[in-house]
């Protein structure tokens, strides 16, 4: 690569870091303002580029174009002050995360949404009325509207540094950044600093969006693609500094860009093609990032936030009366399979909840009595899942040891991953847990000749007996009723009461001898290992597994099954993982709209169980008096 | 006690009555399909537009064996683990025949495999992986769709015949793209031993940062591009390739860019002068094509895409392989699927015993413009039958107790 190709990816990396700047902004601000992580905003970054490509083409010309671009951005503000008063707005005294879960919901409906509106097919902008053509640069030819995005970024990132820096507007922001309750204390009035803030970022990543539609198609993936790298570009950048945003976003594009430029190199020995390492260069920074500098590289140690939320209540033993009622339970689990002969989907669909009950438990133990949010606990399962299916693949093990190897490489790579996450706390513990899942998910991806790459092993099935499905049914169940019970012995041992210690006050915990760090250390590996269990049951429930395994969208729903069920309960997890499996292969077999449907189903839920559905349950059994 | 688990054994309740509650009258004949409705679909749209008009001739005409055919459709979740479960509902809650249908290559393998394993007819629809019909083929699983290796190798002639040394590749970063590459540096190498490959980008499905990738094409200096791209990062790479001269001077021979649902966006952008296998809906004057054009534009006022093709035959296979089978009997199907004839808007086809492969070819052409949009000139069909390798090859290919 010479020197002026290499200057010139250069170039191509500023411009792609400006759209990058733009999404990642927003989120940066809403986030430091009112602590919610919203996931819906690659979906107004989405409804953006859809919008400005309405105007560029129904209008059209250059006020279509250019004005649409203005319009777009108001227009996107507008619909994220709307969702910030009809929706989010009554879930702020919710527990924390629980927010995410609302906004999981509406990334679903405004995808159909989106779908229905503009139909299926990608849709390409016309180019930038004035800005069509390219300059030449070191003999290379720069597109016009290249070196336009290059300006727009730091522009933009100019004027907002100095309405932050020197209007009220912007000082209200900046103190309710540091300490919320605060500034309404002052009087300030918090829900039209909250809308307003919300739209703003709508409003910026509107803006980001509609730029891009003189150099993308409009398409209906783009919501997922924009949020991922959004997140790294805030937490690499630090959560609340714009500046750290911009330059987040420049790192980023460039190593990406750099590494597309380098190609493919043989080294003697052997043959590397480094644009494949785009799959997984920004979590690859992120990692290192968040490693080296814990807050970012520009953020400041997260303010400690005064919950509006409800105080907790400790968790007690299970009564009796529960006791009894989870035997019951589990009785009429072990009759499912003479249920089910009539209709034998019964067991295939209890695997997958059992299945999922395992995955939610052991991600809420940490969660919940942990107080880490793993954004990242497919790694665990889909180690797991990897883990016994390599084995049977390469070794041809029988499926008992798989089955017990699954656990023990899920656990190793949790306390591998866990040793540094702990060190983090709040959002950056869950960006890094996140970051560490997409490593792992781009190594396996990426490593055919081992785990066979996007198509993953194939034909990994349980020998008889197993291969009968009550069979392969009543292993899991024995298997998902050991786990949950090991990880609510845990929770009830010395070992649960000093790791909730350490989630409640770090300094105390410390002070009567607790060494927090190892505790949550080894809380991080056990619900790993348990994790794992899930993911070997997986691999030889299906028969097969792919990258999909690991893939961020099922750490996403292990949160929002972990959130619906209530995240300060301990049934909480198993009713959530239930509701939302059973809830997800009923709504999917509608298959026009399902996505809609889901998202509007849990934000009903969302609304109606503001604590999730145990949590909900259970106060509302302290309410009326009578005693648990 | 808290009240809690009453919700659950609700739920559970609730859901028992429901599975209980599924009647098994038999009055039609149940096909299962699957797909990744949600994740594609601007190929998937168009192609249950075309399997619901197969449906529809094939009941106005009484059905298969006096029963009408009955079509049901799932989401996958484009994931493969989703697939198979979505594929164990079809078969043991609906009680489906057959199941037929995917897209992506790797959910395609999954199902194959599934359906080895449970004994359960399948008809890969769309998803182009060789290895679905030969390393990693089975008994039960047969495909209509021309493979990677059928397409790569249809474009063979264009590539060589430009007689161009420096290649570069491009293509996204999963099984079919890595798999489209292999095909095509395997069968170059073996036609012009002197050919040098000076680049080859894979950038993630649906991520692709294009300006960065056309220009690293560029600075390669290749004399000729093979494209895999689909879809939005087609769209990205063409234009950016335009704006910064990637193309010109330079022979470009791509995979499937010649599809309505890839060239259509791309508008009056289309880049003229590309060898593509694709399908050019409204230059193809055979009979049976035009009648299907016809019955689709009444149905559904819209044109067809690729997609509605391989729907619509995907039926019609079906009902022909019923009919051969004079049963729904799984074994009995995978012995009528063997050299079972169908008529589709491109001719007749069959699918072959010897690795259970369609005929079925495809369009060869190169992009053209025409009242500012993309279409395909000098093209011409090139039979399925002629690019397979023979039945003795194949045989060496598929596992030994599938034959």
């Amino acid at each position: 690569m010479t020197f002026s190709a290499f200057f010139f990816q250069a170039l191509n990396g500023l411009s792609t870091a400006s759209g990058l700047f733009f999404i990642a902004v927003g989120l940066s601000l809403i986030f430091g303002v009112s602590r919610i992580i919203n996931i819906a905003h690659g979906s107004l970054y989405m409804l953006g580029t859809y919008i400005a490509y309405s105007f560029a083409t129904y209008i059209g010309g250059a006020l279509g174009f250019w004005g649409g671009i203005v319009a777009t951005a108001l227009i996107v503000g507008v619909i994220g002050a709307l969702i910030e008063i009809v929706l989010l707005r009554r879930v702020y005294r919710a527990p924390e995360l629980f927010q995410l879960l609302a906004t999981f919901a509406l990334v679903l409906v405004i995808n159909d949404a989106t779908l229905w509106i503009w139909g299926p097919e990608d849709l390409l902008g016309p180019r930038a009325p004035g800005l069509r053509g390219s300059i030449e640069v070191l003999g290379r030819q720069l597109p016009s509207y290249d070196l336009f995005l290059i300006v727009i970024g730091p522009l933009v990132l100019l004027v907002l540094h100095f309405s932050l820096a020197r209007t009220r507007f912007g000082r209200l922001v900046r103190a309710a950044t540091q300490d919320r309750e605060m500034v309404s204390a002052l009087g300030v009035n918090q829900a039209v600093l909250f809308t307003s803030v919300f739209a703003l970022g709508a409003a910026l990543a509107g803006f980001g969006g509609a730029l891009q539609v003189a150099r993308e198609p409009a398409n209906l993936a783009t919501d997922l693609v924009a949020i991922g790298d959004a997140f790294v570009v805030v937490v690499v950048g630090g959560m609340g500094s714009i500046t750290g945003a911009y330059l987040a976003a420049v790192i980023i594009a460039e190593v990406k860009a750099v590494c597309i430029g380098i190609g493919v190199v043989d080294f003697g020995f052997m043959t590397v093609n480094f644009s494949k390492l785009t799959l997984v260069a920004e979590f690859l920074v992120m990692a290192v990032v968040l490693i080296v500098r814990p807050y970012g590289l520009l953020g400041r140690p997260q303010a400690f936030v005064r919950s509006i939320a409800e105080p907790e209540d400790p968790i007690r033993a299970a009564m009796p009366a529960l006791k009894a009622l989870g035997a019951v339970v589990l009785v009429v689990l072990l009759c499912l399979p003479l249920l089910a002969q009539t209709s034998p989907y019964l067991l295939i669909l209890g695997i997958d909840v059992l299945i999922a009950v395992i995955f939610a438990t052991s991600l809420h133990f940490i969660m919940g009595p942990g107080g880490m949010h793993s954004f990242g606990h497919a790694a665990y399962f889909g180690l797991g899942a990897y883990g016994a299916a390599l084995l049977v693949k390469w070794l041809a093990v029988p499926m008992g040891i798989a089955l017990l190897a699954a656990p023990l490489v899920a656990f190793g790579g949790a306390l591998l991953f866990g040793w540094f996450a702990v060190r983090l706390s709040g959002v950056y513990l869950a960006m890094l847990t996140l970051a560490f899942a997409q490593i792992v998910w781009a190594l396996v991806f990426q490593w055919e000749a081992l785990t066979g790459g996007s198509n993953g092993v194939i034909g990994v099935w349980p020998p008889p007996p197993f291969d009968k499905a009550w069979v392969y049914y009543l292993l899991t169940l024995v298997l998902a009723v050991v786990g949950v019970l090991l990880l609510r012995r845990f929770l009830f041992a010395p070992f649960g009461y000093a790791m909730r210690a350490g989630r409640d006050s770090v300094l105390r915990a410390e002070a009567i001898g607790i060494d927090v760090k190892r505790v949550h250390w080894l809380g991080f590996a056990i619900a790993g290992c348990v994790c794992g269990i899930a993911g070997g049951l997986f691999a030889f429930a299906k028969g097969s597994i792919s990258p999909e395994t690991i893939h961020v969208s099922r750490s996403i729903d292990g949160l929002v099954m972990v959130l619906l069920g209530g995240i300060q309960t301990l049934t909480g997890p198993i009713v959530g993982a239930s509701v939302f499996a059973t809830l997800q292969d009923t709504v999917m077999r509608q298959t026009e709209y399902w996505r809609a449907l889901l998202g509007l189903i849990i934000l009903l839920l969302v609304l109606a169980f503001p604590q999730g559905i145990v949590g909900a349950f259970s106060s509302l059994w302290r309410k009326s008096g009578v005693k648990s | 006690m808290r009240p809690t688990r009453h919700v659950f054994t609700l739920a559970l309740a609730a859901g028992l009555a429901g599975f209980a509650s599924q009647a098994s009258a038999q009055q039609t004949i149940k096909i299962g399909e699957l797909n990744s409705y949600k994740a594609q679909p601007a190929f998937l749209d168009p192609y249950k537009k075309g399997m619901d008009l197969a449906l529809e001739e094939v009941n106005a005409k009484g059905g298969v064996l006096g029963k009408k055919l009955e079509l049901i459709s799932r989401d996958d979740g484009a994931n493969p683990g989703e697939a198979v479960r979505v594929a164990e509902e079809l078969v043991t809650r609906e009680g489906v025949v057959m199941i037929a249908g995917t897209f992506l290559s790797h959910i395609g393998l999954a199902v194959t495999n599934f359906a080895g394993q449970k004994k359960v007819f399948f008809l890969a629809a769309e998803p182009l992986t060789d290895k679905i019909t030969w390393q990693n083929g089975n008994k039960y699983t047969y495909r209509l769709r021309a493979t990677t290796y059928m397409q790569t190798a249809m474009l063979m002639p264009a590539a060589t015949a430009a007689k161009k040394k420096r290649w570069a590749l491009v293509y996204p970063n999963f099984e079919y793209g890595q798999s489209a590459a292999e095909n095509f540096k395997t069968l170059m190498k073996k036609a012009q031993p002197d050919v040098e490959f000076v680049t080859e980008q894979a950038p993630p499905l649906g991520k692709i940062d294009a300006g960065a990738v056309a220009q690293a094409i560029d600075d390669a200096k290749p004399d000729a591009i093979f494209n895999v791209l689909f879809g939005g990062d087609l769209a990205k790479f063409v234009r950016e390739g335009n704006t910064r001269g990637v193309f010109k001077n330079r022979t470009v021979v791509s995979l499937l860019s010649g599809e309505p649902e890839y060239l259509d966006p791309l508008k009056d952008e289309a880049p003229v002068g590309w060898t593509v296998t694709g399908y050019p809906w409204d230059k193809i004057k055979t009979p049976a094509h035009q009648a299907f054009v016809a019955a689709y534009q009444k149905k559904f006022n819209d044109y067809p895409r690729l997609g509605s093709v391989v729907g619509y035959v995907t039926i019609k296979s079906i009902a022909a392989g019923i009919a051969k089978a004079k049963s729904t009997d799984t074994e009995k199907l995978v012995e009528a699927f063997k050299d079972l004839k169908v008529d589709s808007p491109f001719g007749p086809f069959i699918y072959r015993a010897s690795d259970h492969q369609a005929t079925m070819g495809a369009y060869v052409g190169k992009i053209a413009l025409e009242n500012g949009k993309g279409t395909m000139a000098d093209f011409k069909y090139v039979d399925g039958a002629s690019m397979l390798p023979s039945d003795a090859e194949v045989r060496k290919l598929r596992p030994t107790e599938t034959n």
